[in-house]
């Protein structure tokens, strides 16, 4: 490929930061700092070249972490030692939004202003922090010459930490870079930490029902150290590996079908269905995503799996990449999950020192590994096919379906993608068997499934039940309204969901009684909203997201979303344009576009929680509901 | 597998090395054989920067290896080819260790290209300039045709041998004989009788049976005084050729010069008759034939400007004022004469080819169609006509030696936003242009102390020019590199020599030794008239 590079050099950090990821360049042509006589004669490049544009991502991130931001001369450098158009890695780097193209000091600290946090406290942290720091954004240095090397604070959409609002996660770029997530953030703590000081000891996971009997997915959370194969084992760990190699891949793919299992990223689609489709493929190699870049607001229950139960996703990885012919399985976290980050690296590390991931697995002459993928700060990338994109070294843009995954998936090649959730059901239906476990549930929603409780709520947490359970049974597991408060409303699912009203609260939480009752249970998302939160703020916040995550890639959702957010701005300023009547009618159109023509499900969701809180809730306080 | 050898296609054959990247995306894998690691070598999977005129070295290399690791075909060689035992006695010294010598191409990577070529299901060799622009120009081409030979690359889909064509129609000059030695279609002047009695039968006149002079041989003749008369159509040597001094007075020296073309060039200024002529490719009908033989209809859109005429028209009006009155009342008739006389083209009606958007010859007749490829008879069995011929060629360094006084190496080549000396597109602004310029390595301009934009004087041997310098990170020390596209600016083919391939008639472009001269900061030449297409001289080549 002629690439034609700009002059601006790496500093010597930045060139050790992506070394440590491509090792030393081998020649002039990809950035050696010397010419050999070699290289006067040889260049080798084309495919192999060309081939590694899936570590764009991953070296981005060395140089965030290492520098802070990401100069023209290391984006420079990267592009020379990737093969890779300067023009097209730039617009890699700027579609993240934990990466930063202009200078940025090493300390950041991302404050969570998401809906989740704006009714735990966002607001007086915010103020705090700006007592503490300064105001948020680029803090300029004393003599106003620019940004120094102060810290600074940035608002940050939801950080998936919702149980513990306020909350912020802290990024020191370095020699050593590292991120911590802090719970019930207060800002001195915050400031502290900025400054370069001690980290606090990871939280402890919130799952008020931890202990009982009858969990299933949140069994092992607590009761195992996450650090450690040899205690996972100790608790029945490997049991389902053992026994999944026995029964074949034939026999797994039956189970699973035969288990009725869908999957719990939102979409509900057969897991077994997905797996077979794969696993018949004649086309070689098949990849095996588990999708945790959790990312919609109010969702933190892959985060609680991730960091106290790894190796149960490990697991449950291992198994469907025997069963569906993968032997290469990425593991995609989010970039805001430095601590669900450090343990997986850890307990991938311990697993493969063990046996449990590489080659010939149990001496079985089964191979299977898996790679870790960090995101950076992209809701969208959560889309199977824009995370595909994004594995890849591209924009994560979502790709027109179909073709769709199974065939035409990652690097092109048929791909099972599933989210953390739906695969630590696996281990278990591997054990007691795909009927036992469609026996759990109701009609068409079998098995069980995680709530992420939170807002205005006595115990926010994660909690686990069977299917069929009552929405207003999830709210009195977590204690009801914070101090007895009347609840103004509900938003269920995430801010794809749509906003239940006290008196839908008998809503059974399955598949289909929730289609029925036009909601949509997501993510597993209840947040709890009571009168002390301001319905237009929240409204305001979702249509800001939207508009910040929309991918742009089509008309609809990048001009919809922000014409929504104009529309709800004028709306909550009291200063429609023409009547209310008429901004309605103006949100319906835009609705119905975003709905009928984007390309995925960003763009044609993004107006259904607000649409449901319009239509449902006195939102403008027209004296009655749309 | 594409082995794209001498020729920077993504700059000099843009259409072509578009279909070049479908088949890389695709998952060909190219190897470049460049001295330079051009545009098009930074596609490849390996870029092979040999030294100038060190190809025969490389590919005897490449073929002593293809032997000694038993990676010949020899079903192929058996079957359709001859003369493969003294061609494999002549590889004996060229070892990889001898060919890293001589090609200073490092001998593990000769090896690697000489394997992967064997190997491939399918592979090309394309080559262009590179290749024969060379004092043993012939000699290139026969080495990498024994390459294709050896591991039997030819005369199946998908391999085979490819010289890249400079424009849409060099292809069909030759086919319908505008070369000294045949007949349209290929039919040979000397040789063949049968088809020299069938032109006279079918132009009622009487054919000279012996080959006339190819264009250097023109000159010699001219030089000699026995060429007096010359007719330029859509040529222009004065900027073009090698040694542009010499080709100027030998010009001036004619007893009469008639130019036909569509600009005023350079060469018409010098010409005692100018017959403006038509833009072939919108003025006029006709057919053009590419690159890969394909014969293509061209249609008139437009009515050409002023007195300009149809070429064809030109050439009948001519021939009237000689005696010889040629009736054609379309293009489509002066075809099917054509058509009737060439076996290569008999299929190939208008019709046929508008209704298939194209026919690449041979096609004999209208009912059938030839497969895309040539020499496909060398694999049936028993064969049909004479086998291929191994040619043992032998490394011939350029004639331009380096010396003490002489230490680089000049090669000269083109740029993707101009063509050729710039008559066509020097009218046109180009976010890519840049003046003329010498490119050094990084070694060479600190050795001279100088950097991009500071002029030079350029000498050889044969001139010398001044030029501003552009340093280029990619080139190795001792290789410096100009264009031709802008004479006007600078003289490039001043300084190189007409070091002829006795065989071919081309001269050694690619190869000049040359000093170059830090020059103390000088006036800027006015470039005004740079932009000006009627200054700029075109060939085609």
């Amino acid at each position: 490929m002629d690439i034609v590079l700009h002059k601006d050099e790496p500093s010597a950090g930045e060139r050790d930061a992506v070394d440590a990821v491509l090792g030393p360049p081998d020649s002039r042509w990809v950035g050696a700092l010397t010419t050999s006589d070699r290289d006067r004669r040889v260049a080798r490049g084309g495919h192999a070249a060309r081939a590694q544009r899936h570590l764009l991502l991953p070296v981005l991130h060395a140089v965030q972490g290492r520098a802070g931001w990401i100069s023209p001369g290391a984006l420079n450098y990267i592009c020379q030692r990737l093969t890779i158009p300067p023009a097209e890695a730039y617009g890699v780097a700027t579609f993240y939004a934990l990466f930063s193209l202009e200078p940025q000091p090493p300390a950041v600290a991302h404050v969570c202003t998401d809906i989740a946090c704006m009714a735990g406290g966002a607001e007086r942290l915010c103020a705090e922090l700006e007592d503490w720091i300064g105001p948020k954004g680029g803090h300029h240095g004393s003599n106003g010459a620019g940004p120094g090397e102060d810290p600074i604070w940035l608002e940050s959409p939801c950080l998936g930490m919702c149980e513990m609002a306020p909350v912020a996660m802290v990024s020191l770029a370095g020699e050593e870079p590292h991120e911590v997530s802090v719970g019930h953030a207060e800002a001195d703590d915050i400031a502290a930490l900025l400054a370069g000081g001690d980290a606090p000891a990871p939280f402890a996971p919130k799952v008020p029902q931890a202990g009982d009997p009858g969990l299933r997915l949140l069994a092992r959370v607590g009761r195992v150290d996450p650090a450690s194969v040899d205690s996972y084992r100790a608790d029945g760990g490997y049991e389902a590996l053992r026994a999944a190699l026995e029964m074949g891949e034939q026999g797994v793919l039956r189970e699973i079908s035969d288990s009725k299992l869908v999957g719990r990223g939102g979409a509900a689609f057969p897991t077994g269905t997905k797996w077979e489709a794969v696993a018949a493929h004649p086309t070689r190699p098949h990849y095996l995503i588990c999708n945790a870049d959790e990312s919609e607001p109010g969702t933190f229950k892959d985060r609680v799996l991730l960091e106290h139960d790894p190796f149960t996703v490990i697991e449950a990885m291992t198994i469907a990449g025997f069963a569906t012919g993968c032997e290469h399985g990425y593991l995609y976290v989010r970039g805001e999950y430095p601590l669900a980050w450090e343990r997986l690296v850890g307990a991938i590390t311990e697993a493969r020192a063990r046996g449990f991931l590489g080659q010939d697995i149990f001496g079985q002459g089964i191979n299977f590994d898996i790679e870790l993928r960090k995101g950076a700060g992209a809701y969208i990338c959560g889309e199977e096919t824009a995370l595909f994109n994004s594995i890849e070294g591209y924009r994560g843009e979502p790709r027109n379906k179909p073709p769709f995954p199974t065939e035409h998936g990652l690097f092109d090649k048929p791909t099972v993608v599933n989210n953390v959730e739906t695969l630590v059901n696996v281990p278990g239906i591997v054990l007691e068997g795909g009927k036992a476990y469609a026996r759990i549930g109701t009609e068409d929603s079998k098995g069980t499934r995680l709530f992420c409780v939170s807002g205005r709520v006595e115990q926010p947490g994660l909690y686990e039940a069977p299917f069929g359970i009552t929405l207003r049974e999830v709210l009195d597991m977590a204690g009801g309204v914070i101090d007895g408060r009347p609840l103004r409303t509900i938003l269920l699912g995430g801010a794809a969901g749509r906003f239940v009203t006290p008196d839908e609260l008998d809503v059974e939480m399955s598949f289909e009684a929730t289609r029925e009752a036009g909601v949509s249970m997501g993510s597993g998302v209840v947040m709890v909203v009571d009168h002390t939160v301001e319905m237009p703020a929240i409204l305001m916040r979702l249509a800001a997201f939207f508009r910040d995550e929309s991918c742009g890639q089509c008309v609809p959702c990048r001009v919809g979303t922000v014409r929504q957010e104009e529309a709800l701005a004028r709306l909550s300023n009291g200063r429609p344009r023409g009547s209310q009547e008429q901004e309605y009618a103006l949100l319906d159109e835009i609705t119905a576009s975003m709905r009928d023509s984007s390309i995925c499900g960003l763009g044609q969701m993004a107006a259904d929680a607000i649409e449901s809180a319009l239509r449902k809730l006195d939102v403008f306080e027209t004296g009655g509901q749309r | 597998m594409i082995l794209l050898w001498g020729s920077n296609a993504r700059e000099a054959h843009p259409i072509f090395f578009h279909h070049m990247l479908k088949a890389i995306h695709a998952g060909a894998q190219m190897y470049a054989v460049d001295p330079r690691r051009t545009t098009s070598a930074q596609w490849a999977d390996t870029w092979l920067g040999l030294n100038v005129g060190s190809d025969i070295a490389l590919a005897n290399a490449m073929a002593r290896e293809i032997v000694h690791a038993g990676l010949h075909n020899r079903e192929f060689i058996e079957r359709g080819t001859t003369g493969f035992e003294s061609y494999v006695a002549s590889l004996a010294p060229y070892s990889l260790e001898r060919g890293e010598e001589l090609s200073g191409i490092p001998a593990d990577v000769i090896k690697d290209v000489a394997h992967t070529y064997a190997r491939a299901e399918r592979a090309q060799i394309c080559w262009t300039l590179g290749i024969t622009e060379h004092h043993n120009a012939v000699d290139n081409v026969l080495a990498l045709i024994n390459l294709a030979l050896l591991t039997g690359h030819v005369g199946r889909y998908g391999s085979g041998l490819n010289p890249l064509r400079g424009q849409n129609n060099v292809q069909g000059g030759g086919d319908m004989g505008a070369i000294p030695n045949r007949l349209p279609g290929f039919q040979d002047l000397e040789t063949d009788p049968e088809a020299v009695a069938k032109f006279e039968r079918v132009w009622d006149t009487k054919l000279t049976t012996h080959y006339g002079w190819h264009m250097t041989e023109m000159f010699e003749a001219m030089e000699r005084g026995e060429l007096t008369t010359l007719f330029v159509l859509g040529e222009n040597p004065v900027q073009s050729d090698a040694d542009a001094h010499h080709v100027k007075k030998l010009i001036g020296g004619l007893e009469h010069f008639v130019v036909q073309d569509i600009f005023l060039t350079a060469t018409a200024q010098l010409a005692d008759v100018v017959l403006p002529a038509s833009a072939s490719w919108a003025e006029s009908e006709g057919t053009v034939t590419n690159s890969e033989r394909r014969v293509q209809r061209c249609r008139k859109a437009l009515d050409a400007p002023g007195q300009a005429r149809d070429d064809t028209r030109i050439l009948i009006d001519l021939a009237a004022r000689l005696g010889h009155e040629w009736v054609y009342e379309s293009s489509e008739e002066i075809w099917d004469e054509l058509r009737s006389l060439a076996p290569n083209h008999a299929g190939m009606s208008y019709a046929r080819l508008e209704e298939l958007g194209g026919i690449q010859w041979p096609c004999y007749d209208e009912d059938k169609l030839e497969p895309p490829f040539l020499h496909g008879r060398l694999w049936v069995q028993p064969l049909q006509g004479p086998p291929a011929t191994f040619h043992v060629v032998e490394d011939d360094p350029p004639v331009d030696k380096l010396s003490k006084e002489f230490p680089l190496r000049l090669t000269t080549g083109r740029r993707l936003d101009s063509f050729n000396t710039g008559v066509q597109t020097g009218g046109y602004t180009s976010p890519l242009r840049r003046p003329e310029e010498l490119e050094l390595s990084t070694t060479d301009a600190a050795e001279l102390g100088v950097g991009d934009g500071d002029r030079v004087r350029i000498t050889s041997r044969n001139g010398a020019v001044e030029a501003p310098v552009r340093v280029d990170h990619a080139l190795r020390p001792g290789l410096a590199f100009m264009t031709l596209h802008f004479p006007d600016e600078v003289e490039t083919n001043i300084l190189t020599l007409n070091n002829t391939d006795p065989k071919s008639g081309t001269a050694e472009f690619k190869a000049t030794a040359i000093r170059v001269e830090a020059l103390v900061p000088a006036e800027p030449e006015d470039t005004s008239d740079a932009a000006d297409p009627a200054t700029h001289v075109a060939q085609p080549r």
